[in-house]
């Protein structure tokens, strides 16, 4: 198979990786620069949570080919924390008791920074549809909802 | 014990601490099983599973798959003989003669890479000799039925199981209790209804996944996410035949469990794998296709169900019947339809039962534990009855289950009394939140509002010997360290566990650290992280470490200082003296001990504590009438009710408002509580409106996402109400008992009885989709259309 020199920028951090063609931006952060907290639950772009931000907007990661990342910025959970301050976000789903087994988490978060970004003030039912591709088998999400509500405080 | 504690030290106990595991959850840094790294060395496994869903192997062919590059290894049934299972030992690892279900693991792989795995695994060829499969339960229990076990008879089974030799069915539990035959004549009302519940998964949302090293010397270290650590390091090794304490299982934070990760399912074959390529971590990860139709299924269900009452409303008597889809293997399932049995007739009084609880062998995937252990599926009819009966002789629904519902000394269906128990008023508070009683209006003229609520109560089904293990330790700073096997699966577990420890021995939480990741070569034994035992088993255990490793810091001190242990405490990490009002920080002397007076050497020692617990008083149960002393530890009971609209231009249903009251006996973490109550519920509304795993000839159809739809963000309840109640379990840490799973079990009858309520309308089962609710309308006449 075809190996692909990729140049990207993540977490602000300039990586250079050769990919296979066939490689997804999930196994590139996983397994190639081992950002585990990108988080793989179907591989098949259904659950949400391996999104990510890729140049601002979030993407499943597993529905993303590696080689197209060459010359994108990309934030993953790990990125949004900033010198172990942690992202209004973060603060806020700990604070509403919005994590529970934390698989989903990452995505959520990565979702509702992407959301807060483009609209600061969202409604609930805003919130509703920036998270419907988050899937979360424990919180019910309302506590997840109540988080980006707070964050949305600040 | 616990209490004594509570009074005097600064107490967590009670409060909504935050979760002790949410910093390294938002941040990424939490480690799961998949994402720990292994390097170069690390293998990855597939699984060649069977297309049929029963019949005998005549051949497995892995030649042309030994000889593709980069395959490690190739294991079939051949190469392991013993049986697994945690109740009834009742299958193999891989596949020796038979299959019984599609997914059935014939042949596993060890490959470099997943891709060769998966090639080598088209290039394995199984040649089969198709046999007649079993799919309905009612008719697998019959003698017509073709045995999908016939060595029933002979399997290991732990003796409150009850199989019938020579049948498909597994167990059959029975409750005999006063005279239903006679009783039917003084019913002034009786009705009979039948029911079907579909099968549904777990859906969490990290798939599972093992990782198995085996090294020369035969240790075996296993990886997973897994709630049941102990039950795999016992079950692999004795079924590998090797010795318990050869098997290590480390088990790190687990993303979502909802039963379908305890006992042994797949992490039994990356150790089987694992152990032909000594020195390679061999890595299985299923795919969420697998996760659908591989893992454990919550078993589908038949329910016959009758029941009467008198005029006043009484109930008298209940004849109940459950066939329960227990799939291909029934080794965890029979005690599902155990505790379904012995709970029959809901949280009621009713002097007359005989019930029967089938658990029957299909060719279906294989049935297994699933947040609610068979109480969902038993609620969901009988819920609806006990609607239909109040009806019947013209009582309010709250009023009938006022009447009739357990209070502390009601007779049980086993014949044990009721211990104290606060249902009546978790019905009392979910009826007033919806406002029960009145008519709400609509929110416009296409829709119809109803209103509906169902009762719950469900006991931790587990031998009666389930034990729990703890121990503290103190560090130089004087921080108190918690080992425990058991596991948090995001019901906060761990966070519980840190509060109780920390009221129990005395020091704030924020002084509390977990020896995690639980690894049972260095941490205390627990049964499993089932049954929503933790809070309950667990929580005994850390009081009696706790109360060890004070008893050791007030002996000490009471030397040191020449006064009783009885004057002293521990108070926010200090000892004090309520005599001499001394005190000393307790890191003083942790670690290092105490100086004798005059420099004549040491006294005291690093404080480590320990403690265990087993319940002590479950008895067994009469094998031909149910009827026992003591058949369970006791029950949480609780009500949940449901405001709602249905569309009558789509049949959608929208939940307006959806109220849980549960008695927790005491809620240690409010917030944590209140969050299960709320994760519950809507895990209860999906599988009530969504959720289905559609089965044709044995094939699950719907293996996805897409197909398989569970609750968005878009779905849930506008308001969530969460009521605590607090009747103290007596035997519980500071009065708890569990919740977890208790927050879905009410959910689907309390929709049923509240779309009733909107549209007159029943159906035999769920999910009560909108194509579903649409088309009965039209039927009905309440809409006019054609279909």
């Amino acid at each position: 198979m075809a190996i692909h020199p990729v140049h990207l920028t993540v977490n602000g951090h300039l990586e250079q990786v050769n990919v296979p063609s066939n490689m997804t931006l999930l196994v590139l952060l996983r397994e190639v620069l081992a950002l585990t907290g990108t988080k793989n639950g179907c591989s098949a772009g259904e659950c949400g949570a391996c999104t990510v931000l890729l140049n601002g907007e979030p993407v499943n990661s597993c529905m993303v080919l590696a080689v197209e990342c060459d010359g994108a910025e990309v934030t993953t959970v790990e990125g949004l924390a900033n010198d172990r301050q942690l992202d209004p976000v973060q603060e806020a789903i700990i604070q509403a008791g919005g994590v529970q087994c934390g698989f989903c988490t990452p995505g959520v978060l990565i979702s509702s920074r992407a959301l807060l970004n483009r609209n600061p003030e969202p409604s609930e039912e805003e919130i509703k549809e920036a998270l419907v591709g988050n899937l979360c088998r424990c919180t019910g999400y309302f506590r997840i909802i109540e988080a980006v509500k707070q964050a949305a405080k600040g | 014990m616990g209490k004594n504690f509570a009074r005097k030290s600064i107490d967590p106990v009670g409060e909504s601490k935050p979760r002790i595991d949410a910093r390294e959850k938002v941040t990424g840094e939490g480690l799961y099983a998949d994402d720990i790294q292994f390097g170069n060395k690390l293998l990855h496994a597939r699984i060649k599973r069977s297309s049929y869903p029963h019949a005998l192997i005549k051949k497995v062919d892995i030649s042309k798959a030994l000889a593709l590059p980069g395959v490690k290894a190739i294991v079939t049934g051949d190469d392991f003989e013993g049986y697994i299972g945690l109740y009834l030992k009742d299958r193999h690892i891989f596949c020796r003669d038979r299959v019984r279900y599609v997914g059935d693991p014939v042949a596993g792989v060890a490959a470099t890479t997943e891709a060769i795995a998966e090639q080598a695994v088209a290039l394995i060829d199984v040649e089969y000799e198709p046999l007649v499969p079993v799919f309905d339960p009612e008719f697998g229990a019959s003698p017509q039925a073709p045995l999908l076990h016939p060595d029933l008879g002979q399997y290991a089974v732990a003796s409150f199981i009850l199989p019938e030799a020579g049948t498909n069915i597994s167990n059959h539990f029975k409750i005999r209790k006063g005279d239903v035959a006679s009783a039917w004549g003084k019913c002034k009302a009786v009705i009979e209804r039948h029911y079907r519940i579909p099968h549904i998964q777990h859906v969490p949302i990290e798939p599972h996944v093992a990782i198995a090293k085996v090294d020369e010397d035969g240790e075996i270290t296993l990886w997973d996410s897994s709630q049941s650590p102990f039950a795999q390091r016992d079950l692999i090794a004795e079924a590998l035949g090797v010795s318990q304490s050869n098997m290590r299982v480390i088990a790190p934070l687990v993303g979502g469990g909802f039963g379908g990760k305890a006992g042994v399912s797949m992490e039994s074959l990356a150790v089987a794998i694992a152990t032909k390529v000594n020195g390679y971590p061999v890595k299985l990860l299923l795919t969420r296709e697998e996760e659908f139709y591989t893992a454990f299924v919550r078993q589908g269900m038949v329910a016959h169900l009758k029941m009467g009452c008198d005029e006043s409303g009484k109930l008298l008597a209940m004849e109940n019947t459950f066939y329960w889809d227990g799939g291909a293997y029934t080794e965890y399932g029979v005690n599902i339809t155990r505790a379904a049995g012995y709970s029959c007739t809901g949280p009621y009084e009713v002097p007359n039962v005989r019930a029967d609880s089938y658990c029957v062998y299909t060719n279906h995937p294989v049935g297994g534990p699933m947040r609610g252990f068979g109480m969902p599926e038993m609620h969901a009819g009988l819920e609806q009855c006990i609607d239909d009966l109040a009806r019947q002789i013209g009582m309010d629904a709250v009023e009938f289950r006022r009447r009739n519902c357990l209070k502390a000394n009601s007779i049980l269906p086993t014949g044990g009394r009721m211990h104290p128990t606060g249902l009546s008023e978790c019905l009392e508070k979910a009826a007033e939140a919806i406002d029960w009683g009145e008519k709400s209006p609509p929110s416009a003229p296409n829709k119809r509002r109803g209103k509906g609520l169902a009762l719950m109560w469900k006991a931790p089904a587990m031998p009666g010997n389930a034990g729990s293990s703890a121990w503290i330790k103190l560090a130089e700073d004087g921080v108190l360290t918690v080992g425990i096997g058991a596991q948090d699966l995001g019901q906060g577990a761990f966070t519980v566990i840190a509060q109780m420890a920390a009221a129990a021995f005395g020091v704030p939480y924020e002084s509390v650290r977990l020896a995690t990741p639980v690894d049972t070569r260095y941490s205390p034994y627990e049964w499993q992280t089932v049954a929503s035992r933790i809070t309950w088993s667990t929580g005994n255990a850390i009081i009696k470490a706790a109360q060890d490793a004070r008893h050791q810091v007030l002996e000490l001190i009471a030397k040191a200082w020449d006064e009783s242990p009885d004057d002293l405490d521990i108070v926010n990490g200090m000892v004090v003296s309520y005599k001499s009002e001394r005190e000393i920080p307790v890191k003083n002397f942790a670690v290092q001990g105490l100086p004798k007076e005059g420099g004549k050497g040491w006294m005291g020692g690093p404080i480590i504590g320990h403690g265990n617990f087993i319940p002590s008083d479950v008895t067994g149960l009469d094998p031909e009438t149910g009827q026992g002393e003591h058949a369970v530890v006791h029950y949480t009971t609780g009500a949940q009710a449901i405001d709602l609209e249905v569309d009558l231009d789509t049949g959608r249903i929208e939940i307006l408002k959806g109220v849980a009251a549960f008695d927790v006996g005491k809620a240690i973490n409010p917030e944590l509580v209140k969050a299960q109550m709320e994760g519950g519920l809507v895990q209860g509304m999906s599988s009530a409106l969504f959720e289905c795993l559609k089965l044709k000839d044995g094939y699950v159809q719907n293996p996805s996402f897409v197909d398989y739809r569970i609750a968005t963000a878009a779905d849930i309840p506008k308001i969530v109400q969460s009521i605590l109640v607090e009747v103290p379990q007596d035997d519980g840490p500071w009065g708890a008992r569990g919740i977890g799973e208790h927050s879905m079990v009410a959910t689907v009858p309390a929709i049923a009885n509240a779309i009733y309520n909107a549209i007159g309308l029943r159906f035999d089962g769920p999910p009560f989709t909108a194509e579903k609710i649409y088309l009965a309308m039209l039927d009905a006449g309440i809409v006019k259309g054609s279909k």
